[in-house]
């Protein structure tokens, strides 16, 4: 079975350290939130501006004033802070965030993404993308394998205007968790029942694949 | 100096058709509302608006846009408005999009007297294009240049009539880098006090940054996308 987005989101989450401060995009990323794993602890980093971003507030209690980068009312945890943009994106640009996990349209080979214009048809603008990409060194997907077309999205050139190059370093898909280095894919785990067949027949781009490919374990 | 004014159309007084707008917010969090309330209300237009994001169709800086006001969107982000997708690939309405993080600083660096910068975000993308490349530590970087404007609108939760100005939770965001690179910034905050009354340890951005301020009517501060769980 191929994982849903919650499974890709639960298998992102076994990547996650104590004491990260991880910095999660829009979409199946926000979902990682959610699956911490018991024991450790992480801060999220919202880029409009806080540290220590909570769930998302009772019915009722929304403010208008706290709000995460996907623009969702949000709560802050204790030992929050709120800052300014500038501020936000030293955190990024410093390095100082150990975790960015994000949404993607194309990955290629080399680590290349796509992630923020389709020319003629969609542009909403990089908001934090391209600056989180351009510092980050530790830097998760989180996609599908193909598109809605059935075309694979690991590809060994990005066709769409790029976000930023040689960046990716993991790719966590519907149906595998891929390394991305020497300009390959590299096949480290299965989606459970998902054969080798399968993902090599979904992924365009170089893959290199072990003899053993373990079947993913989530919790 | 006094700085305090009466309203919003005092604060507003002397922006023209073909000025330069710095406006702070993020999405709709933040966003000096009465100001841009009164934009629409003078009727300038040919403006140029540096402002993360565009608003939605009924809100924000979409007011402007649906009457056709603006002529050139310096953004990061404006994906919830079908109104500016339209003006824009149809070719009315000029739009750089810039990395989140290079606008605030280059907003940050027009500023504080930094005419330019390097960064690493863009690199290698159409936002590179025509820009000075140069290594650092043996990683590209680009060139980017500092942002100002005729008059930066900020939107502050708490302010006193020396022009100091407290932010209240995600609503900072531009709010700060904006305030420091108007040539005129205007702040309209939701509670006006008298010198004295805040403390000055807790401002986040100094008066000197600002030459007009006031106390907004109405502020309706829509939340664009309310989400929510249930009690257990």
């Amino acid at each position: 079975m191929a994982l849903d987005k919650i499974g890709i989101a639960k298998r992102i989450a076994q990547e996650l350290e104590d004491g990260f401060y991880v910095n999660l995009g829009i979409g199946i990323p926000t979902l990682v939130a959610n699956y911490v794993p018991e024991g450790i602890q992480v801060e999220f980093q919202s880029e409009n501006g806080i540290l220590g971003m909570g769930n998302f507030p009772y019915e009722g209690e929304e403010d208008a004033d706290l709000i995460n980068a996907g623009k969702q009312t949000i709560t802050a945890q204790p030992g929050a802070v709120y800052f300014d943009s500038s501020t936000s994106f030293g955190m990024i640009r410093g390095n100082h965030v150990q975790l960015t996990v994000l949404g993607a349209m194309e990955v290629a080979a080399n680590g290349d993404i796509a992630n923020w214009k389709i020319p003629g048809k969609m542009v909403k603008g990089m908001g934090g993308a391209m600056d989180l990409v351009g510092s980050a060194e530790n830097i998760i997907v989180a996609m599908m394998h193909t598109n809605k077309k059935g075309e694979s999205k690991l590809l060994s050139e990005c066709s769409l205007p790029l976000t930023g190059v040689n960046c990716v370093t993991k790719v966590v898909t519907n149906l595998a968790y891929l390394e991305v280095k020497d300009g390959a894919f590299h096949l480290i785990e299965r989606a459970p029942g998902v054969t080798v067949e399968e993902i090599k027949a979904a992924t365009e781009g170089d893959l290199v694949v072990p003899d053993n490919v373990p079947e993913m374990k989530l919790v | 100096m006094k700085k305090t004014v009466d309203n919003v159309e005092k604060a507003c007084e002397g922006i023209e058709s073909g000025m330069t707008l710095m406006l702070g917010g993020f999405g709709l969090c933040g966003i000096p509302e009465n100001s841009i309330a009164e934009l629409v209300k003078k009727e300038v237009n040919d403006l140029t608006c540096i402002s993360n994001n565009a608003g939605v169709d009924d809100f924000g800086l979409g007011l402007l846009l649906q009457k056709k006001q603006i002529k050139k969107m310096i953004s990061s982000y404006v994906g919830e408005n079908d109104e500016f997708e339209r003006q824009m690939l149809s070719g009315e309405l000029e739009v750089d999009l810039i990395p989140q993080g290079s606008l605030a600083e280059r907003c940050r660096a027009g500023g504080v007297g930094i005419p330019a910068f390097f960064t690493p975000a863009g690199y290698g993308t159409e936002v590179a294009e025509g820009k000075e490349v140069r290594d650092f530590d043996g990683k590209p970087h680009i060139l980017e240049t500092a942002l100002t404007a005729d008059y930066a609108i900020v939107k502050a939760w708490k302010g006193d009539t020396e022009g100091n100005l407290i932010y209240k939770g995600t609503a900072r965001n531009f709010n700060p880098v904006m305030a420091m690179a108007g040539k005129i910034t205007i702040a309209e905050v939701e509670e006006l006090v008298p010198a004295g009354e805040l403390d000055p340890n807790e401002i986040h951005t100094p008066g000197i940054f600002v030459q007009r301020i006031f106390q907004g009517d109405k502020f309706e501060k829509r939340i664009e996308k309310v989400t929510v769980r249930q009690k257990d």
